[in-house]
């Protein structure tokens, strides 16, 4: 039972072809066989969202996608959101606002602001607080967090030029 | 003269040094570590709650492809050197500590209780196999009330002892019977401070890597050093060839302040079958086998004088302890005595601690540790007592008050306050907090049916883990030291790396240790790396935990930066041929007293004490560095003012917290930016403790929390942004003044939010709830209280 | 956790889809967005043997409107559904759905054919009165919402069908409230009200309540549509309505909620709803 398959992931703009068990989770398939270890797995449930990543440009869980599902889509990680050596600016003002402490939820947490801010690029504190629903952070009480995104989304407009995703 | 740089780092607000690597996705967390030819550990767990182990069939997991192993605790038995640690031994009291091995002989006493272990090549494998190995028991009675547990007939989680109770600690002073005859009001009240999970999003895990003699076990803990001394006596090797390594630490909060069996075994499977071996714990296992905290019944009596003067206070407290004894599990509940008084003169105080086996995974320190349910059980007794004689809850604190002038106060406990401003924070809460107005809106707002209410807390907490002698075996008997070390070295071109023996896990030690090491070396902080949690770099440590790290790692890392200023002016005295006392330090130049342009930098300096251009007086050797190895005189004691205003949806039960505001005092600021952080996050863990987080098991010991869809832990959307303020007061203890405050926050707003809820709905007839304030049972207790009139 | 180990299978056609699937036996599931499957496949609480992902499979995606019907494709998800605000009540509902990731990738199908009765979806479909379109080996049917849920987590959908289209009348004239309460906002309803409400004037000339984890399976609180049908809407009216929320309802405890505490919740969250779809508030 369980032959392996092909799948081919497209992630930061590198192509990446794998022989994988259909059971290999995403964030697995990033993680040990790409070395992209950014993207994070806090639980067991899709409730942490430590593991968001960027599908085809939407906010998904990639420990509640498998590896198979994303054969060919552009996948974007906390590595290929800002050029090398460049930072997005959501990343930016995590550090300005101390929007981090143990960084451990960190990774995801940017991923769903980056993508809510493509979604929504001038959010309330609500819509952001909302937008966030589907991220747990146990050190900063989202306080800074919050703080930073609606930083970045006055911010980002002007300067999202030079930051573009890294996609494929 | 100062010591201290004129235009210091210390006080600002710098962004942090560890964050570029975080917000890049480039932070080094255990599962992040690969070593080639790691084999995975997967942990079968105990089903039942509590019962005897019939048979053990590995048969099918053995001969899975992938597997390497399947050990019982039979097969281990001689792998382990000395069962697992509890380090607590109060003089005079026995507590009662079962023989806890890593992996269960015999019998399981709580579900998650490991069974076997399997070792297999790759993640997902050693889970497959996990599944196929069958383990028979035979059920035992299962207690998990502990009250229920120390009456007489309960059912034993160890039979040996006769009894589940553990032990039981008191403490007092003042005459506590007299106050209570003489006292004009006495008020009595039972509180169930809950059992909670420290939920870090990182789960534990651990790799070992085995190197000849040595093994090198990388570990998701706060305490390196002290794990790698116990597992040198657990597992019978030596220190030197054992290295702990914390890598970045997902968040901790106390849950990784511990020494667990899965560390252990790591270590044992390392060095039996010589390879990497590695596991990474589920949430599901985190929340079954990473300790928990709180879970203690309390029964608290206040007794004061018809003016609202405080005569006395006893405490009795029954603590659920679980099923075994951890590293510091039976202390914990005792932990908060030192500040059972709270903020408050109280002439007697008489507190009994008494704990209890049950069938449930152990308890130990979770952020607060003790001092929590202390500040609970006191500021909800205030309320109460302001209720109970007709007075404003805040003008009787300020009756009771430990007045500014009157530090260092010593309390009925003999435990002496370092200094406080309790008015001062309690004020400047009031600024922001228009009251009178308040009142106003909040009769408004009923009248629509809308209930609003507002709680305080005003609390104090004691903090700054050592004084050794007062917390080791000299004083109430961990067997342990909480003094901090520092190394600072300077390099010959003048950077500087700080070690230091604390281990951070979000606390942002590389920034705030850089901006104190710069003050006192004249080096810009972007300069200065900390280097930590790794027992082979740098000294001794006792880690991070306990709002202790500032208080007493800093101060250690300011002492030792010191003692390289004073060798660096030797130095350049005798560069510039000046007295080493005429050497000033300005603006990161060592000059000479009233000559400012003969000066040297530290990195002249340093490179001359490497690489001495001239001769340099025979009595200073060569290199620039220094150790200091801290142990504080006394505790440091933060202390605040806390307000929250909530909405009550009074038709729900449902609570929303709409407003928060904290002033906190915590001495001068390293960098406020870090201080915000902590209150933030403190309050916020309090938050989900008052509302939404509790862990549940079931009467037969089932745990039924066990993933984060059960175990609700707050989000965005459920917290408001907060107001944060601070006063400055500094501790005379140490030379920076400060005080922690990375528990600040959970310590002061659990009654914050409980009173704010209990106000909301007083007009309803709603004295008291127990936490966790979740809708079902407010709306039960509101229906109660309008059915069956007011509650007792 | 991880999955236990499972054959897999993308077809490219929903031919083909069904005839993997039928060949695949009582143990083979189909694949969506997986949001409802894998969770539970991760927590080993469903280990099917076959994988069958309709990822591939073309013409199972978007939300078209014809004249008074809505058609939406089986894999389109939440999110797009939250964002066709002309949904309304689906719309809405869908908008409440656990958290933006899983909104991105669960599937209106899916949910529909996972059939939990704590979703937000499922009694929105009874209200509107939708149908599905189920296709099988042995062809085509359509069947009601009504008939669609049997029991919990069971569906009228056969082991070889896959859902491949949800319809449902444009309900243009109708308002709509919807009111979910749960602990956090990602979380699941501890119980959910729906309400659409035709109004003439004052007077309700048509009203239709759903009920979301009050049972066993998505419930329609016809008690309440009767008291209220022909009334005239004033919070008087909409509140004597709302106390039958609960009637004939037995809904289970769990651990955030008692029997009587969710019968509670929904005649409050009835009361609500229908307040909100009739404009009142």
């Amino acid at each position: 039972m369980s032959t392996t398959v092909a799948v081919r992931l497209n992630v930061n703009g590198a192509v990446h072809e794998l022989e994988v068990e259909p059971r290999l989770l995403l964030v697995h398939a990033l993680r040990d066989h790409l070395g992209l270890t950014g993207t994070h797995v806090g639980c067991d449930t899709s409730n942490c969202g430590a593991c968001t990543i960027h599908l085809d440009g939407k906010a998904v869980k990639s420990c509640t996608v498998l590896a198979v599902q994303a054969d060919g889509v552009p996948i974007t990680t906390i590595e290929g959101l800002a050029p090398e050596g460049g930072l997005h600016p959501v990343q930016e003002a995590f550090w300005n606002d101390h929007a981090l402490q143990c960084g451990f939820c960190t990774p995801g947490m940017i991923m769903a602001a980056t993508a809510l801010l493509t979604e929504n690029p001038n959010p309330t504190e609500q819509e952001v607080r909302h937008g966030l629903e589907g991220n747990l952070c146990r050190c900063t009480g989202y306080h800074n967090i919050v703080k930073a995104v609606l930083d970045a989304a006055n911010v980002k407009s002007a300067s999202l030029e030079q930051h573009p995703e890294v996609t494929a | 003269m100062s010591a201290v740089a004129e235009a210091p780092y210390v006080g600002r607000e710098m962004r942090r040094k560890e964050d570029p690597r975080m917000i890049t996705g480039r932070g080094r967390y255990i599962d992040d570590i690969a070593v080639p030819g790691t084999l995975w550990i997967a942990i079968v767990r105990s089903t039942e709650a509590h019962a005897r182990i019939i048979s053990i069939d590995k048969s099918a997991a053995t001969g899975r492809n992938d597997v390497v192993a399947v050990l019982t605790g039979e097969d281990l038995a001689g792998d382990f050197a000395a069962p697992m640690a509890m380090v607590w031994s109060p003089p005079g009291v026995e507590i009662k500590t079962p023989e806890y091995w890593p992996v269960a002989r015999g019998e399981v006493k709580h579900v998650g209780d490991p069974v076997a272990v399997v070792v297999g090549r790759d993640r997902y494998s050693v889970i497959d196999a996990a599944e196929h190995v069958v383990v028979e028991y035979e059920p035992k009675p299962v207690v998990v009330d502990p009250e229920k547990a120390l009456e007489d007939g309960s059912p034993l989680v160890w039979e040996q002892f006769g009894t589940n109770r553990t032990h039981e600690w008191k403490v007092s002073g003042g005459d506590i019977d007299a106050a209570l005859a003489d006292a004009d009001v006495v008020i009595e009240q039972r509180m169930v401070n809950h059992r909670t999970a420290g939920g870090a999003i990182e789960t534990r895990g651990v790799l070992a890597d085995p190197n000849g003699d040595k093994i090198t076990l990388h570990s998701s803990t706060q305490i390196p050093h002290i794990l790698r001394f116990v597992l040198s006596l657990l597992l019978g090797i030596d220190e030197d060839n054992l290295r702990v390594v914390a890598p970045d630490v997902g968040g901790g909060f106390g849950s990784k302040l511990q020494v667990y069996p899965e560390e252990v075994i790591a270590v044992a499977l390392a060095k039996r079958l010589n390879r990497p071996v590695k596991w990474i714990e589920t949430r599901s296992e985190a929340m079954m086998a990473t300790h928990h905290g709180r879970d203690q019944i309390d029964y608290i009596t206040l007794a004061a004088n018809s003016d609202g003067t405080l005569t006395g206070c006893r405490a009795r407290v029954v603590a659920d302890l679980g099923a075994y004894q951890l590293l510091l599990t039976p202390f914990i509940p005792e932990l908060g005595f030192p500040v059972m008084g709270g903020c408050y003169k109280i002439p007697a105080i008489d507190l009994t601690f008494e704990g209890v086996f049950t069938n449930k995974f152990c308890t130990d320190a979770i952020r607060g540790a003790g001092r929590p349910e202390a500040t609970y059980w006191i500021e909800l007794m205030m309320d109460k007592l302001a209720d109970k004689l007709g007075m404003d809850p805040l003008e009787l604190r300020r009756k009771n008050f430990i007045r500014k002038e009157e530090f260092p106060f010593t309390t009925a406990l003999g435990i002496t306050y370092d200094s406080g401003d309790y008015e001062g924070t309690l004020d400047r809460l009031l600024e922001r907090l228009d009251l009178e107005a308040f009142r106003r809106e909040q009769e408004e707002l009923r009248a629509r049916g809308i209930y609003r209410g507002v709680g305080f807390s005003t609390y104090v907490e004691v903090c700054g883990l050592a004084p050794s002698r007062a917390v080791g075996p000299q004083g109430v008997g961990l067997q342990a030291a909480f003094w901090e070390s520092a190394m600072v070295r300077v390099h010959p071109s003048g950077s500087a790396t700080v070690f230091t023996g604390a281990s951070p896990h979000g606390q942002g030690h590389d920034t705030s240790f850089a901006q104190i090491a710069a003050d006192r070396l004249g080096i810009d902080p972007q300069r200065i790396q900390v280097i930590h949690g790794d027992t082979d770099q740098g000294p001794w440590g006792w880690g991070t935990y306990g709002s202790r790290t500032i208080s007493v790692g800093g101060e250690a890392v300011a002492r030792a930066a010191i003692r390289v200023q004073d060798k660096a002016k030797e130095i350049c005295a005798a560069l510039l041929e000046a007295a080493p006392e005429d050497i000033e330090l300005v603006d990161g130049k060592y000059r000479v007293r009233g000559s400012p342009d003969k000066f040297k930098t530290m990195a002249e300096i340093s490179g001359a004490a490497h690489i001495p251009p001239q001769e340099l007086p025979t009595d200073i050797e060569p290199g620039l560095e220094a150790t200091a190895m801290y142990d504080p005189e006394n505790f440091v004691f933060p202390f605040g003012a806390h307000a929250c205003v909530v909405d009550v949806d009074a038709e729900t039960g449902k609570v929303s917290v709409v407003r928060y505001i904290a002033v906190d005092d915590c001495g001068p600021p390293i960098n406020p930016m870090l201080i915000d952080g902590q209150v933030h996050g403190g309050i916020t863990h309090a938050i989900g403790q008052a509302l939404y987080e509790q862990v549940v098991y079931d009467d037969e010991g089932q745990l039924v929390t066990g993933t984060f869809v059960d175990y609700a832990m707050p989000t965005a959307a459920e917290l408001p942004s907060f107001e944060t303020d601070r006063t400055v007061t500094p501790s005379p203890v140490n030379s920076l003044g400060v005080k922690g405050v990375g528990e600040a926050g959970t310590i002061a707003a659990t009654p914050a939010v409980t009173a704010a809820v209990l106000d909301a709905l007083a007009p309803l007839g709603v004295a008291w709830i127990d936490m966790p304030l979740t809708p079902r049972r407010v709306w039960e207790a509101i229906s109660e209280a309008q059915n069956g009139g007011a509650q007792a | 956790m991880i999955p236990a180990q499972f054959d897999y299978a993308a077809p490219e056609t929903l031919e083909d889809a069904i005839r993997v699937l039928s060949e695949g036996g009582p143990e083979a599931k189909l694949l969506a967005g997986g949001h409802s499957l894998l969770p539970l496949m991760k927590l080993r609480l469903a280990t099917p043997s076959l994988l069958v992902d309709l990822r591939k499979v073309p013409g199972l995606h978007g939300v078209h409107r014809d004249n008074g019907t809505w058609r939406i494709g089986a894999l389109t998800p939440h999110a797009e559904l939250e964002h066709t605000a002309e949904l309304g009540l689906v719309a809405r509902a869908a908008g409440t759905i656990a958290d933006p990731q899983v909104r991105n990738r669960g599937t209106i199908g899916g949910s529909l054919a996972h059939g939990d009765p704590a979703s937000d979806l499922p009694a929105v479909m009874l209200v509107t009165e939708a149908s599905v379109t189920l296709r099988g080996p042995d062809g085509q049917r359509t069947v009601a919402a009504t008939e669609l849920f049997r029991d919990y987590m069971e569906t009228a959908v056969g082991t070889a069908e896959v859902l491949t289209e949800v319809r449902l009348g444009a309900m243009d004239a109708w308002g709509f409230g919807y009111q979910k309460f749960n602990r956090r906002s990602e979380d699941w309803a501890m119980v959910a009200v729906s309400a659409l409400v035709k109004q003439t004037g004052d007077v309700c000339e048509d009203v239709r309540i759903g009920l979301t984890n009050m049972g066993s399976v998505p419930l329609r609180a016809h008690a309440v549509e009767e008291a209220l049908r022909g009334q005239a809407i004033s919070a008087e009216s909409i509140a004597q309505a709302a106390e039958h929320a609960d009637e004939g309802t037995d809904p289970p405890a769990d651990l955030n909620a008692s029997s009587e505490y969710k019968r509670h919740l929904a005649r409050v969250l009835c009361r609500r709803a229908l307040a909100e779809a009739a404009g009142l508030k």
